[in-house]
């Protein structure tokens, strides 16, 4: 679909993490937060047949893995959430703004899914 | 910031309300979610079928999975309408080819089902530069499914409160609309004042003089010129009301109709002060304490109108 | 290319074309029937007046001579960018012209739009892009906006965007890219005469450009979003 040049290296970073959750939300469709905007990110939340937080992050702010990795550590060391798709748009979000989104992700999950 | 149910507008009065939500500050969805009766928002193409724009990735500019806009349709005061949200915050609400296509569906679907009323929350910058040519040309094809959708005999009220207010080719569009609905926070033109500024410099139009950049392009002036049916505070409350109490009132597209719009446009070139000076323009309307205009609220503005929406 | 060079190219003599500052506007004898000719030159910026005489001889044309095909020329640099014209309303009337040929259109006139030097942005949308069909001369330049500037808005570098530019229909202002979206429907060269005979009998009436885009690979989600809509539950 894309007609141009392949990727320059000042483009996108695409990340993946994993996690083995333990925390099954109820049955949902989807769960949206945050919007695509400087500094911000929107948070897709998806259900999983197994039992992993599968989380895929597009970002315009490239280099930063170790804090992904920390900020995602630590969102499941709070929720522990199993069975759910994360994918994140980033447009160069703080760490502060990124766990915002994804607490109020686990927030609506939690309202959508009882 | 989740819509529950203790803010969601169900009233429709002007009366002052405990919970007043700015418009300006919710998110596209949020607006949608507020204006509409309460659940009755089905959307198409949802984030979770990943539309997205295919031309962003190359310019390092990570997409949106609505691509900036929600489409769907709902209940207004239980009429069925369909509705369109742009996202402002997502590259400025441009419109490229994907969130065009989006808008020009939802106009193409409303001419086959014939809902009471397409709405369009509008806060955009125009074309979305990153996809220049994709986007010009979707523009001009949400400007005809418009007016097909207008002929068909369906109303189209366009409502404008963001913070980016609604620019070039959309505020084109905006016009093609039958109704408009604006807050003294909207603004409505082609170009903004910073392009303006770059092309004949701070004397021409000083970009960052906000005052002047409302008294220009804003609401409140609209409201005065005539270019708006409602002028609200931002409030989604009074947006869902305007929208309520204007979805029935079309605006034709006759031989008649558009001598009398041309009239009112030729009157108005050729009665206008020389300048660009806001204030003598209102003044000119009969504005007498034209000053006044930037510090008074929407309900004083609206009683000050002089001049007619339709010539 | 010049406005007299293309109306001579067009009709021979048979034209009572005339320019009014950077107004054209008038008529010509096409093929033992008259033809509408209303446009600008002079690549002038498209401001609250001009797009009002514009409409206004739109208007008369629908007045005085029902159901005559209208051709409209341009060549425009794009809106003009003075803050009076956004005071006084330029989308306003800008949107009054497009509807003034959209009128035009559903009253039964053909109406043609050709590039034939320039066209940007605003000044474009209510013309060439709300006829039933828009051509070009091939070395027509059609851009939403100068590279500098476009730099400036999107904080993508210049270098970037001119290299873009090069391989990618999306950025070029080149009027091959316009075709291959759909935006223009053809470019004519040669018997500019023939062309717009053929025009006149094969422009659509409906809005089929998404679906020109994805034939011709131009522009391949478009119309395919607008199916999805419309199959949608």
């Amino acid at each position: 679909m894309l007609m141009a040049p392949g990727p320059a290296p000042t483009d996108l970073q695409t990340m993946r993490f994993d996690f083995d959750g333990t925390r099954r939300p109820g049955g949902f469709t989807s769960v949206l937060v945050g919007v695509v905007g400087s500094g911000n990110l929107e948070v897709l939340v998806e259900p999983r047949d197994d039992d992993r937080c599968a989380v895929e992050i597009r970002t315009s702010a490239r280099g930063f893995e170790t804090i992904w990795e920390a900020v995602l550590c630590n969102f499941h060391e709070r929720h522990a959430l199993a069975g759910v798709r994360l994918s994140i748009n980033d447009m160069g979000a703080t760490p502060a703004v990124v766990s915002l989104r994804l607490e109020q992700a686990a927030a609506q999950l939690e309202e959508v899914s009882r | 910031m989740s819509a529950s149910p203790a803010l969601v507008a169900g009233g429709s009065t002007g009366a002052a309300r405990p919970h007043r939500i700015s418009y300006a500050e919710c998110s596209a969805r949020e607006r949608l979610a507020l204006l509409l009766d309460s659940g009755s928002f089905h959307e198409w193409l949802p984030p979770v079928e990943r539309v997205t724009s295919p031309h962003l990735a190359q310019l390092g500019v990570p997409w949106s999975f609505d691509d900036g806009v929600a489409i769907g349709r709902g209940r207004l005061e239980g009429r069925d309408v369909f509705i369109a949200s742009q996202e402002g915050a997502f590259i400025g609400g441009g419109v490229g080819e994907v969130h065009g296509a989006k808008l020009a569906g939802m106009l193409r679907r409303a001419l086959r089902d014939r809902p009471a009323a397409v709405l369009l929350l509008l806060e955009s910058g125009g074309v979305r530069l990153h996809e220049a040519n994709a986007g010009l040309i979707a523009v001009s094809e949400v400007m005809r499914a418009v007016l097909d959708v207008r002929v068909g005999g369906i109303p189209v009220i366009g409502l404008i409160g963001g913070a980016n207010g609604c620019f070039g080719g959309m505020g084109i569009v905006a016009c093609c609309a039958d109704r408009l609905i604006l807050s003294d926070i909207g603004r409505l033109a082609i170009s903004g004042p910073e392009v303006i500024e770059a092309s004949y410099g701070v004397d021409e139009f000083d970009s960052r003089d906000r005052a002047l950049v409302w008294r220009t392009t804003g609401g409140k002036h609209r409201w005065l010129s005539g270019d708006c049916d409602a002028l609200v505070d931002d409030d989604v409350a009074e947006f869902r009301a305007a929208a309520i109490a204007w979805m029935a009132l079309r605006r034709p597209l006759t031989m008649a109709s558009l001598e009398a719009e041309h009239a009112l446009l030729a009157r108005r070139l050729h009665e206008a002060p020389p300048g660009a000076d806001a204030l003598a323009l209102w003044r000119s309307f009969g504005v007498v304490e034209a000053d006044a205009v930037p510090d008074l609220d929407a309900a004083q503005v609206r009683a000050l109108r002089p001049i007619q929406r339709e010539g | 290319m010049d406005w007299q060079i293309l109306a001579e190219r067009l009709f021979g003599s048979n034209h009572a074309i005339r320019a009014d500052g950077n107004l054209l506007h008038g008529s010509a004898t096409f093929d033992d029937s008259d033809i509408a000719v209303i446009g600008t030159t002079g690549h002038v910026a498209i401001g609250f007046e001009l797009a009002l005489a514009q409409a206004r001889l739109v208007l008369d044309e629908i007045a005085r001579h029902p159901g005559r095909a209208i051709l409209l020329l341009i060549d425009t640099q794009g809106q003009l960018l003075r803050r009076r014209d956004e005071l006084l309303g330029i989308n306003r009337s800008m949107a009054h012209l497009g509807c003034c040929i959209d009128l035009a259109r559903r009253a039964g006139h053909r109406v043609v739009g050709l590039v034939y030097d320039q066209a940007l942005s605003g000044g474009f949308i209510t013309s060439g892009l709300i006829a039933d069909a828009c051509y070009a001369l091939p070395e027509a330049e059609i851009r939403v906006m100068g590279i500098p500037a476009m730099a400036r808005v999107t904080k993508i570098p210049e270098d970037r965007l001119i290299e873009l530019s090069k391989a990618n229909p999306v950025f070029a202002p080149g009027v091959q890219n316009y075709v291959a979206m759909g935006g223009v429907r053809a470019l004519w060269s040669g018997d500019l005469a023939a062309c717009l005979r053929a025009a006149l009998a094969e422009s659509p009436t409906d809005d089929i450009r998404a679906v020109d885009g994805a034939a011709r690979g131009g522009r391949r989600l478009a119309a395919s979003v607008v199916q999805r809509i419309l199959r949608a539950p």
